[in-house]
């Protein structure tokens, strides 16, 4: 940087940076270290293993609510919110790709969140896989996964937060792979890890781009970043083809990146499959935070996204994510209606839920859409922890079909589930998940673009409820339907349950209109407590009919699943009896997997054996008859220089034919003629070459 | 020590004979010397200026009537490759211990292969350059004939001559490059080119033939690079050569090309290069995509490998096309294509440790499996040899270009510093890199996971020694994914530094 008064200020400001800034590195590489030291043990030192993970989860969890303190008072005081520790991580010509990290309020809930649902995960595991042989590698992953994240939650560089990334779909593909000996899950790990690698591809061209636009990874350096004013107003000036800015070709490019890892529509296909990774994994990973982490990046680089839209506009990047998201939303919503896997209904709600906030980001701006992702962390944890209790208590067993009646066996492990299931169904005012959806929903309402996502979204908050119910009266109603007796499982898993439940609750008291807490944190503005908030127009009949669509979707639900129970396992579905098309349909997954085995991957496997024909045929072909012309050239030698080319020729030429055995013949001491045959032989290859050169005009001949 | 650069290059051929002397303890000899060669190299680099000139210049005059000058130096590349061939060298030796038949002789073609590495890192005039470049292709030649696999006969053949007809490009177009300005010393031609008066000299005596002569030595190095589609003869000769000269082959020998490219065509022929843009980029990108899908289909492991090895050094082609553009003086266009730069020799640097390290776990699979690699004749090795899944996995994923580990740097620089410069290609290319995962992770799959086949239930783990022996390996990968400046504070002076003198 030769420009001195950043450079002035960086100075300034760094050298005044608060402890827990200098050192907030610290928080994702602690989980890293113990990481690399469990990878050191052998099998037998299990406790070791987790007393190492739990112990490094714990104090990157103590040293983000250090940080979160810090942002806080900050925030209280009212002076600037944004702490920067940026260097130089590498030279590149004149100048250097520079890396570094960012503590604002938006880092700060998410390492908080993080840090702490991923505590409990940890606790939960030790249960989980206490008889698992390979439980020491287990926790070396979850760590480096923790790590990982975290890594991504603090990046204030593109670049870092693409290599943290990176870092974190490594683990995921490792944790989904786990038990490697099962072909599907090892399949299922190689199927998230490309999938996303696809996003992943056009979220490096974004980077790139970026870079090489605005001379900068970094998102935030003093008026410097990429994604501030300067650097915005440039992008803004520049075009990209087919009527868009580079700006706007950049924030799709990224959004790409995000649609992969958070599993939207149509790079969704990996999620519901990486439930074969043991439970912990799909609750840690697969629900609440990684695949969060597309939605983190959105809101990270929301200035991007929102580049050039002023009050009361949308752009073109925000339109295609608000879209993409309703889209998903509804599409995961119906598709978990036709499933019985306890853990794919999970799934596919899951990847509903990221979709919501999607449309909350793109609608609503950052806060609402985080404020959602914070509080689905928390019940969706819940709700898989909850399915893995089950499915623990029920000797592995993950059919709903074949459970039941559960809530005699599993007492805890019934309430808990229940506050989750509420929470997630949007059940008014007591659950945090009613207010935070409810803000996407209002947000979708008021936007500007297109009532089509809101619409699609209230449609998906009714399916919601229903799967959900379905899902509750399956499980926890009737009479059991498995084998042996379901149990409930130890303390070491239900008191993550219980702790999880409590926050699935008292959550939505931070995001209430009369106190928008979390709004304002993130936004760095005063939240006075109000009850006018509740007033606002239009907000009060919204809720009335979010809550009216809610309870259509429980009344609807329970009147199918819950009042009729079906008695044995093979009975059909009331969905499946009444219209077997649809459920048919769904139960397929809208045949999404069949597509991309009929398109994509058949023009992969195409494609390959194109390459490997060329490979042979082709250029080999060439070659051979390069070499064939060689040998012609050889026979007109001898009948020219017949004086010193002894009878061994014609046996050489045979060797020439047979091994492309040049080289015997070369051996054979006919240097003069070698040399001649090879000077030809390069004048063809370069007239070819210069032919091809000339045929695309690139060569002056 | 005022002759480091030639203690370097001949260190090693004294090994060679030492090590045909000592029959059954030559793997001590050429460990011993090999070690000694990589100390060397590492103390070149410590001393190398970071200004990015030439250093440890020797020159003294040889055959002045015929423009031969004894003329050594190296720079930020010319010493990272030094590097490099100590370390896969040592890297080889350690994974030939089970060489029986003949040691003393293995061993003294390996060092004698060193030192044509040695030699053609650190010539600066073309006739002694030459000399090296043949010298490292003939022990090569008789290490494939003599070690290699069933086929090796017909393989060892195919790369002779192939990589003999570039060799003749090469050739004659230096002695037309001769003929015209009297020199066939590196920097002064290179010097003529950015004076622009190359190619007037060249039409002078020639006619108008400057383009064919850069076509006579990029066909040079394209074969040996390789190019597609000059690269038929690689699948073949990685696949039957012994598998620790494989990594030799992959490791350092392929880097040959690549430096030639930036040492010699680059400087030399820059602007015959800028006018052929268009279709060396098609050809780099050919390289680049086809290279991988031809993995795909590919049915045994070291085959797979030869041609992700082919993807991966397509790269570096496509970076070197992509800066040779008419400098505009622009600092944004000076800046990508320093960037790309530096990409090219990390990635040299990072595919010659990688994929030499790749190799050598082949190796240790194929000692356990007696002799066979075909992909779908294993499965689940995971669980009776953890330790090997996970170490070969760290490489694995270093290939894959995971970042933390080195290639991603490298790869990120260098699309970095081609997306700007040309647009087009880089957004086919980073199709290779999807591809590219796909290859490694159907890898892992079919090798690693899955149930685990009977005949493979008590597949002996890594010992102790090829534990220690990889471990080193696998940290630099860690440190260089992380520290990169390791690395580039050495060579992105010199990479500044050739571009300040470039042009084209």
């Amino acid at each position: 940087m030769d420009d001195s008064p950043v450079d002035l200020g960086q100075m300034v400001a760094s050298c005044c940076l608060p402890w827990i800034v200098r050192n907030l590195w610290l928080i994702p590489a602690i989980p890293m270290v113990a990481s690399g030291l469990i990878a050191l043990l052998k099998q037998p030192y299990k406790r070791v293993s987790q007393t190492l993970a739990i112990g490094a989860m714990a104090f990157s969890f103590l040293l983000s609510l250090c940080a979160f303190s810090r942002v806080f008072l900050s925030w209280q005081a009212g002076t600037q919110t944004r702490y920067l520790f940026n260097f130089d991580w590498m030279a590149m010509g004149a100048s250097s790709v520079q890396i570094g990290w960012l503590l604002d309020p938006l880092a700060a809930v998410m390492l908080v969140m993080v840090t702490f649902v991923g505590s409990l995960i940890f606790i939960y595991s030790t249960g989980y896989m206490a008889h698992d042989k390979n439980a020491t590698r287990f926790f070396c992953f979850l760590s480096l996964f923790a790590g990982g994240m975290l890594g991504v939650i603090i990046a204030n560089s593109l670049l870092l937060l693409f290599m943290c990334w990176e870092i974190v779909g490594l683990t995921s593909y490792l944790l989904i792979g786990f038990w490697y000996h099962k072909p599907s899950a090892a399949a299922a790990a190689k199927k998230a890890f490309l999938t996303t690698r696809i996003g992943d591809i056009f979220f490096l061209l974004g980077i790139v781009w970026l870079f090489a636009q605005t001379g900068t990874t970094l998102f935030y350096n003093y008026g410097a970043g990429a994604i501030e004013p300067a650097a915005l107003t440039t992008l803004l000036g520049q075009g990209a083809g087919f009527g868009l800015t580079a700006a706007t070709a950049i924030a799709l490019l990224i959004f790409a990146g995000a649609a992969g890892k958070s599993g939207q529509l149509p790079l969704h296909v990996w999620l519901p499959d990486a439930m074969e990774g043991p439970t912990p994994v799909s609750a840690l990973i697969h629900a609440a935070t990684m695949v969060a982490a597309g939605v983190y990046l959105v809101a990270r680089v929301y200035p991007l996204m929102a580049a050039g839209a002023g009050p009361g506009q949308t752009t073109v990047a925000l339109t295609v994510v608000a879209w993409i998201g309703a889209a998903t939303a509804l599409f995961g919503a119906l598709v978990a209606v036709a499933q019985n896997d306890i853990k794919r209904i999970l799934a596919y709600s899951t990847v509903s839920q990221l979709g919501y906030m999607m449309v909350g980001l793109a609608t609503g701006g950052v806060a609402v859409g985080m404020f959602h992702l914070i509080t689905h962390a928390f019940f969706k944890a819940l709700l898989f922890l909850g399915a893995g209790s089950v499915i623990h208590g029920c000797h592995e067993e993950q059919d709903i079909r074949n459970m039941g009646g559960l809530r005699k066996a599993m007492p805890l492990t019934y309430a808990t589930y229940m506050v989750g299931m509420l929470a997630l169904s949007g059940f008014p005012l007591i659950f945090s998940g009613f207010w935070s959806k409810d803000a996407i929903v209002g947000a979708a309402h008021s936007w500007v673009g297109s009532q089509g996502p809101f619409y699609m979204l209230l449609t998906g908050a009714v399916l919601t409820a229903f799967y959900m119910t379905r899902q509750i009266a399956l499980v926890f109603f009737g009479s059991y339907r498995g084998h042996g007796h379901a149990h409930e499982s130890p303390l070491v898993m239900t008191v993550p349950l219980a702790i999880l439940a409590f926050f699935a609750v008292v959550l939505g008291v931070l995001g209430t209109p009369a106190w928008p807490w979390f709004t304002g944190f993130i936004e760095s503005r005063p939240v006075p407590f109000d009850w006018a908030g509740f007033s606002e127009p239009g907000l009060l009949p919204l809720m009335a009919v979010a809550t009216v669509l809610v309870f259509l979707g429980l009344g609807v639900g329970w009147s199918l699943y819950g009042a009729k129970q079906r008695k044995t396992a093979e009975e059909l579905d009331p969905v499946e009896q009444a219209v077997p098309a649809v459920a048919g349909f769904l139960g397929n997954r809208m045949y999404f997997d069949e597509l991309y085995e009929a398109t994509v991957l058949r023009w992969y496997a195409w494609a390959a054996a194109l390459a490997g024909w060329l490979d042979v045929r082709v250029w080999g072909g060439l070659v051979a008859a390069v070499a064939l012309g060689f040998r012609g050239l050889g026979r007109a030698n001898k009948a020219v220089d017949s004086d010193w080319i002894d009878g061994s020729f014609d046996k050489g030429c045979e060797e020439l034919v047979t091994g492309g055995g040049l080289l015997a013949w070369m051996q054979a001491g006919r240097a003069p003629g070698y040399l001649r045959v090879l000077g030809l032989g390069v004048l063809v290859l370069a007239g070819i070459a210069l032919v091809a050169a000339s045929v695309t005009g690139q060569v002056r001949l | 020590m005022t002759n480091l650069l030639t203690t370097i290059t001949v260190l090693p051929a004294i090994g060679a004979l030492v090590a045909l002397l000592s029959g059954k303890r030559a793997i001590r000899t050429a460990s011993v010397f090999s070690l000694a060669s990589l100390a060397l190299a590492m103390r070149i680099w410590f001393l190398l200026d970071f200004d990015g000139k030439m250093s440890l210049v020797e020159r003294s005059p040889w055959v002045p009537t015929l423009g031969i000058e004894y003329h050594l130096g190296v720079d930020g590349l010319g010493a990272l490759m030094l590097i490099l061939s100590a370390l896969v060298t040592l890297m080889a030796v350690a994974a030939s211990r089970k060489v029986t038949t003949n040691p003393g002789l293995y061993f003294a073609l390996v060092l004698l292969l060193e030192s044509g590495l040695m030699g053609t890192f650190t010539a600066l005039n073309f006739f002694h350059w030459f000399l090296y470049w043949e010298l490292s292709l003939i022990p090569a030649f008789f290490l494939i004939k003599l070690w290699g696999g069933a086929n090796r006969g017909p393989a060892a053949t195919q790369f002779f001559v192939y990589t003999m007809v570039g060799s003749v490009g090469l050739l004659l177009a230096f002695l037309a490059l001769f003929v015209s300005t009297g020199t066939m010393d590196f920097e002064a031609l290179a010097q003529l080119a950015s004076l622009g008066t190359l190619e007037p000299m060249i039409t002078a005596h020639l006619g108008p033939v400057a383009l064919w002569l850069a076509v006579g030595v990029l066909l040079g190095f394209a074969v040996k690079v390789p190019l597609m589609p000059f690269h038929t003869w690689l699948p073949n000769t990685y696949a039957e050569a012994p598998t620790a000269i494989t990594m030799l082959l992959t490791g350092a020998m392929s880097k040959m090309g690549v430096y030639g490219i930036l040492r010699l065509a680059l400087p030399i022929f820059g602007h015959q290069m800028a006018q052929m843009r268009g279709v060396l980029l098609t050809l780099a990108v050919l390289t680049v995509v086809a290279g991988a899908w031809a993995a795909v289909v590919q049915k045994d492991l070291k085959r797979v490998f030869a041609y992700s090895s082919v993807n991966h050094l397509g790269y570096c082609l496509l970076a070197i096309f992509a800066v040779c553009i008419p400098a505009t003086g622009d600092p944004a266009v000076t800046l990508s294509r320093a960037a790309a730069l530096d990409g090219v020799v990390l990635q040299m640097f990072n595919h010659g440790i990688t994929a030499a390290a790749i190799f050598w776990f082949l190796a240790l699979i194929q000692e356990r499996s007696g002799g066979s690699l075909a992909i779908d004749g294993f499965g689940g090795l995971r669980k009776p040899a953890p330790i090997l899944a996970g170490m070969m996995g760290i490489a694995l994923f270093s290939s894959l270009g995971l970042p933390g580990l080195n290639g991603f740097v490298s790869e990120f620089l260098i699309f970095r510093g081609i997306f700007p410069l040309a647009w087009q290609a880089a957004t086919v290319a980073v199709l290779g890199l999807l591809i590219t995962a796909a290859v490694i992770l159907t890898v892992i799959q079919k090798v690693f996971a899955g149930p685990v086949a009977e005949k493979w239930a008590a597949f002996p783990d890594m010992n102790r020694a090829e534990r220690f022996g990889l471990a080193p390996i696998l940290t630099l990968m860690l440190m260089l994914g992380l520290g990169p400046q390791l690395i580039l504070s050495v060579v992105n002076p010199t990479v500044v530094h050739w571009l300040a003198g470039w042009r084209f």
